[in-house]
């Protein structure tokens, strides 16, 4: 279960002046605040854009074009199932709505209690060992129903599932 | 009496299947009975099934356990596996195992074997010995070298990598850049995230060739935010070849200046297309550029660049060792060299399979990977990627080979293979293809922006039995319109699936079969 910091202003200038030297520097510079934060609050994006000379537009628009990027925080606990077509050979779509039940919450939403998100990923490349899953950052490979219902027990009981 | 030598695999598979536990498991087991032995994390072999697949090593070679549960630990130790004892585990000296055997490793030479990020290691195993005869030999006629060899891109293009390096040598400009395409998106495939995980010390060394043979003096490696070991382990690589003085300036004492930095993407499959990953690089939106001109002339922030696919890049060391020719006699017609083919999905034995260019794909399909996992017959192959096409298994006579496949309209693109037995349903697979060709187009150009969405709409009436005849039309027609006129292999390959799909599995669209021509 990662544990983010609360949104400073004074810290997100730090972490955005650490990557600002960097050729290309908004996709670090984003990275770098979502490992902070958990996610890239929307008053970053004026930052990020004086920093770099660039139109609030333009950061948006980076921000806004790639998958991983959050705007709002994830749940304390981030599923993300691969859905991509190995993990389909073996059952993953149907593996998939029994994590919905099981972890109550719908693929790409987050619990209304703010316990977790369930998100698809396109890929871990794992397909040797399908179906996987990135569970708060640790990959799961060879998953299957007795595996979802540990994690979902862990998360029950407020514990890390595995090696966390 | 010498400490025994352990070996625990620490790539992303074998740490998804419980090396990490296994490794400490071991750990205490030895510690509780007084044990002095080194542990050493090893990569891994790249047979998955096996993982993780714990090596001891004995006066008979390295003997391999495998798959090893955390729970079976104490067992193992108490069979002894310290000495190599039998166990029901056991698999013998790995390098005895025929589907390790029958394969040509050179790319993937070292992995499994060596610690990943110990120089030592890597240079005992061959490692540098490609720069060093690189530095000799000068830059024109590394380039060469590399043309000889006849290695082409092994991103999927197939694009003769020595031509491409030829001319961004030539192109005059004050700043190159060598960018590896390390954005491997495509379900299926993981040979690059081996190397990283595995031999990063490789790809080093081979983007350090590219600087020298172009005048480049700067490198990135774009990987993906799904491949988080992957990066831990090359960005601590790039820090011991700089500590070593084989990045940076006047590496190995020959006055080449060369260094590299590892980027992260975010979850875009299109910037795995060479243009939108420069794009992306740059600190802009992924979206695709119209060629020409072509990265070689503009590439990275207008600058020639080297743009190649990771694999390209990891093979490239081996060719200046062992010189061009010998890696040109390995393969056939004009695909020349070794093809890391990853094997995977509803198999039985998944894993890396390097061999020489020319294998048929029943071959790969049932004598090396032991057919379906589930035991049930195999109904299809999808080699390449999402992109790829659906082969029937009267297609698997097929040589692995750029131009056969191109001929039965698939392609082989990064080596992948997905099997699937006889539950699946084709036409939701079309469906998915163009699902995920509109969750990931970059929007740029609207045969791929708006083509892939009303093909998710076409293929559901057709599934629905609504105007059978008229909407399996227009979805042919639409894919026709997707292949010639999107901007890049995103929109233009995703009918390849959809269509062979529906050629070889009408039944599963609702459509009867049609007769063979001879029953007329």
């Amino acid at each position: 279960m990662a544990v983010y910091e609360d949104w400073s202003t004074e810290r997100a200038a730090q972490v955005i002046s650490e990557n600002r030297h960097l050729e290309g520097a908004t996709m670090p510079i984003l990275h770098a605040l979502q490992e902070t934060f958990g996610f890239v609050p929307d008053p970053a994006v004026p930052m990020i854009a004086e920093s770099l000379n660039l139109s609030r537009a333009e950061v948006y628009g980076v921000l806004t074009f790639y998958h991983d990027f959050r705007r709002e925080a994830p749940g304390r606990h981030v599923v993300k199932l691969c859905a991509a077509e190995a993990c389909q050979s073996v059952g993953g779509k149907a593996l998939a709505q029994y994590a919905e039940e099981k972890l109550g919450v719908d693929m790409g939403s987050t619990s209304p209690d703010g316990r977790v998100t369930l998100e698809p990923i396109y890929c871990l490349g794992l397909c040797a060992c399908a179906p996987s899953a990135l569970v708060d950052g640790q990959l799961v490979g060879r998953l299957d129903r007795d595996a979802i219902d540990e994690i979902a027990d862990c998360f029950a009981n407020g514990k890390s599932f595995g090696d966390a | 009496m010498k400490s025994p030598r352990i070996f625990v695999p620490n790539d992303a598979t074998a740490v998804a299947c419980g090396a990490d536990r296994v490794a400490r498991k071991l750990e205490a087991g030895l510690l509780a009975r007084g044990i002095t032995a080194d542990i050493t994390r090893n990569g891994s072999r790249g047979l998955f099934w096996l993982e993780p697949l714990i090596e001891v090593e004995t006066e008979r070679g390295r003997v391999g356990y495998g798959p090893v549960k955390p729970s079976d630990v104490e067992d193992l130790l108490h069979a002894g596996i310290l000495h190599g004892a039998d166990h029901p585990l056991c698999v013998g000296v790995v390098e005895e195992i025929p589907y390790l055997k029958k394969q040509t490793r050179l790319t993937f030479a070292r992995i499994g074997i060596i610690d990943p990020l110990s120089l030592t290691d890597y240079k005992a195993h061959g490692g540098y010995r490609g720069l060093e005869r690189a530095i000799t030999l000068g830059p024109a006629a590394t380039v060469e070298e590399v043309v000889e060899s006849g290695l082409r891109g092994r991103g999927g293009a197939g694009f003769p990598t020595g031509i491409k390096w030829r001319t961004v040598a030539a192109t005059p400009a004050d700043q190159r850049y060598i960018v590896c395409n390390a954005d491997e998106g495509d379900s299926g495939t993981f040979a690059d995230r081996l190397i990283m995980e595995a031999d990063p010390f490789c790809l080093i060394e081979g983007m350090t060739i590219a600087g020298l043979a172009v005048g480049a003096t700067k490198g990135y490696v774009y990987s993906r935010s799904e491949y988080p070991l992957a990066f831990v382990v090359m960005e601590k690589a790039i820090e011991k070849a700089r500590e070593a003085g084989l990045l940076g300036d006047n590496i190995l004492g020959s006055g080449l200046t060369f260094d590299m930095e590892m980027r992260m993407g975010a979850g875009a499959y299109v910037c795995g297309e060479e243009t939108a990953l420069l794009e992306s690089l740059e600190g802009k939106r992924g979206l695709v550029r119209a060629k020409p001109p072509l990265p070689a002339h503009k590439g990275l922030f207008q600058k020639p660049t080297v743009i190649n696919n990771l694999v390209s890049l990891a093979t490239v060391p081996g060719i200046l060792d062992k010189g061009g020719k010998y890696y040109r006699d390995f393969g056939m017609g004009r695909s020349r060299g070794t093809m890391p083919i990853q094997i995977a999905g509803n198999i039985k034995f998944g894993g890396l399979f390097e061999t020489a260019f020319g294998i048929p794909l029943g071959e790969l399909v049932y004598d090396i990977g032991g057919g379906t996992a589930s035991g049930r017959p195999v109904k299809a192959v999808q080699a390449g990627g999402p992109l790829g096409a659906y082969l029937p298994t009267h297609q698997f006579d097929t040589p692995f080979d750029y131009e056969a496949f191109t001929a039965k309209d698939a392609l082989i693109g990064h080596g992948g293979l997905v099997v699937f037995d006889d539950t699946a349903d084709l036409a939701d697979m079309a469906k998915f293809a163009m699902e995920f060709c509109a969750h990931e187009s970059c929007g740029k150009c609207t045969p791929c922006r708006i083509g892939s969405t009303r093909g998710v709409e076409t293929i559901d009436k057709v599934i629905a039995g609504e105007k059978r005849e008229q909407n399996l039309a227009l979805l042919t027609d639409l894919c026709h319109t997707m292949k010639l006129g999107s901007l890049c292999a995103l929109g233009g390959f995703t009918p390849y699936p959809v269509l062979s799909a529906l050629n070889h599995f009408p039944e599963d669209f609702g459509v009867a079969p049609k007769l063979p021509a001879a029953a007329e």
